[in-house]
């Protein structure tokens, strides 16, 4: 399982990314591993507020449907488009394909995240 | 409740399948290295292989089991041959479906049941219930473990591994008396995804050498076939699943199953409550369609005209096969004209559909 170190991450397995005050979110390999084959992406909007841990998006596999949380609060200021036409991205690089990227209204938030060592843990418990 | 398993777990945790509980049973959703779509492929490319031991299987015997089964099954029983498959329904006064089944015939003394896993006790139940003197049923689905080999190359990989000529075995016929690499097995040219191919039902000591001689023999060709693949494959083809196309509440008619209730035979259960349905027409009826705006319609979701509630979709999801999202849904009988729009509500948006029939996979199974 690919859990990179700079990355923090949810008990949904969410991951972001922070740069300065903008955080680019995406799944983890964990979620896509267990999702199986992702056929469908439902992105947010752009200038969507969202809070930590509210509902920013979809994914959906053959079987299955997710909810994509947001790992921390923020507004919306670019989608990934891509994932639209070739969600399987999501599939073949979870790392490298980013759904959002989010502006932080805060930083508070990020401190509730778990770092890569703390979810590694977490999904070894999971199994 | 404890989990049930089949013979063939030990081959789900070899080939590393990923583990589910189906309806009590632990079967495969998937396996590791391959996922849903490519098995779905793997199926209408070359062959896969699945376990479906989790089916029912009841044995129906004595003087008077022709007539009984004919009372019990929509299809025409009485004018099958002996070694022939039939597909029908078992329905109550109502014309709700108790369950949809195949019917193997031994002889007129003798027919082989297979009945969906979820429903053996119902149904069996349901068997004994409507009994008749001269007749006897009995479960026997622990004594059957169940392999179903689909795709364009399951004859090829078969043929390698049986002592008869499987040309012999036309669509919708078995052979009860077929070896397997040595094993008695009964063999019958059916399955669930479309595809050419067999079932194949072996003692459960068997199952294993069964599974890895087919496999062994298939080489690059075949690789198992999770539930997911399974389901997907069943629904492109447009075969309808119990508990979703069809159900207590839902007639064979309305699901579009009428081929498979013949109302002008003999009688059955369910038959006369039928013909009056036929006879006041239908009030709502299955239909195809496909989605214009985005989404994915699953089973269960509202299906919605101008905002009033008309029915809901019985299967839906992305279709490996054509990679885009199709469905079947109940609906109205008032909206289901060709080209008629339709809004299938996806987390409380109306997404739009359009009635389309003939989108579904054209089945390749050899039907002479």
């Amino acid at each position: 399982m690919n859990i990179p170190k700079k990355l923090l991450y949810t008990s949904e397995h969410e991951w972001i990314k922070v740069d300065g005050e903008r955080g680019h979110i995406g799944i983890t390999d964990y979620a896509q591993h267990h999702l199986g084959d992702i056929v469908f992406v439902e992105l947010p909007e752009i200038g969507e507020e969202v809070a930590m841990g509210e509902s920013m998006g979809v994914i959906e596999s053959v079987k299955a449907v997710a909810t994509l949380f947001s790992p921390a609060g923020g507004r919306v200021i670019e989608v990934n488009d891509e994932l639209e036409e070739a969600p399987e991205l999501l599939n073949e690089d979870p790392y490298g394909n980013w759904i959002a990227i989010v502006e932080l209204s805060t930083s508070d938030d990020l401190d509730k995240l778990m770092s890569a060592e703390e979810y590694t843990a977490f999904c070894a418990n999971l199994d | 409740m404890s989990l049930k398993q089949t013979p063939l777990y030990p081959m789900h945790l070899k080939y590393n399948g990923k583990i589910i509980d189906f309806g009590g049973w632990e079967l495969p959703v998937q396996y590791e290295g391959m996922g849903i779509i490519k098995e779905h492929n793997m199926v209408r490319e070359k062959a896969g292989l699945f376990d479906v031991s989790h089916m029912g299987e009841v044995l129906v015997t004595g003087d008077k089991a022709e007539e009984f089964v004919q009372r019990l099954v929509s299809n025409d029983i009485k004018s099958m041959q002996d070694f022939q498959v039939i597909y029908g329904l078992m329905c109550y006064p109502s014309g709700g479906v108790v369950d949809d089944l195949l019917v193997y015939r031994y002889s007129n003394s003798k027919y082989l049941l297979v009945i969906n896993a979820a429903n053996v006790e119902k149904d069996f139940a349901w068997i004994q219930e409507n009994l008749i003197p001269g007749v006897t049923a009995d479960n026997v689905s622990d004594e059957y473990a169940q392999l179903a080999l689909q795709g364009p190359a399951a004859q090829e990989i078969l043929q390698q591994i049986v002592d008869v000529d499987l040309d012999s075995i036309r669509f919708f016929w078995f052979n009860p008396e077929v070896k397997i690499s040595g094993v008695e097995c009964i063999v019958s040219r059916t399955g669930y995804t479309g595809e050419d191919g067999f079932e194949v039902y072996v003692r459960p000591e068997d199952a294993v050498f069964i599974w890895e001689e087919i496999l062994h023999a298939g080489g690059e060709l075949v690789s198992p076939v999770g539930l997911g693949a399974r389901d997907s494959l069943r629904f492109e083809a447009k075969l309808p699943l119990y508990g979703q196309e069809i159900d207590q509440d839902i007639t064979p008619l309305e699901a579009g199953l009428g081929f498979f209730a013949k109302l002008n035979g003999d009688d059955f259960i369910g038959r006369s409550a039928l013909l009056s349905q036929k006879e006041e027409g239908l009030k709502r009826r299955l239909v195809e369609f496909s989605m214009i705006g985005k989404g994915i319609p699953r089973a269960h979701y509202e299906v919605q005209k101008d905002g009033v509630h008309i029915g809901h979709v019985t299967t839906g999801l992305h279709a490996p096969t054509f990679k885009k999202p199709i469905g079947l849904a109940l609906i109205n009988i008032n909206y289901t004209e060709p080209g008629t729009r339709l809004d299938i509500m996806i987390r409380d948006k109306a997404i739009e559909a359009v009635v389309e029939p003939g989108i579904f996979y054209k089945k390749k199974t050899k039907s002479k």
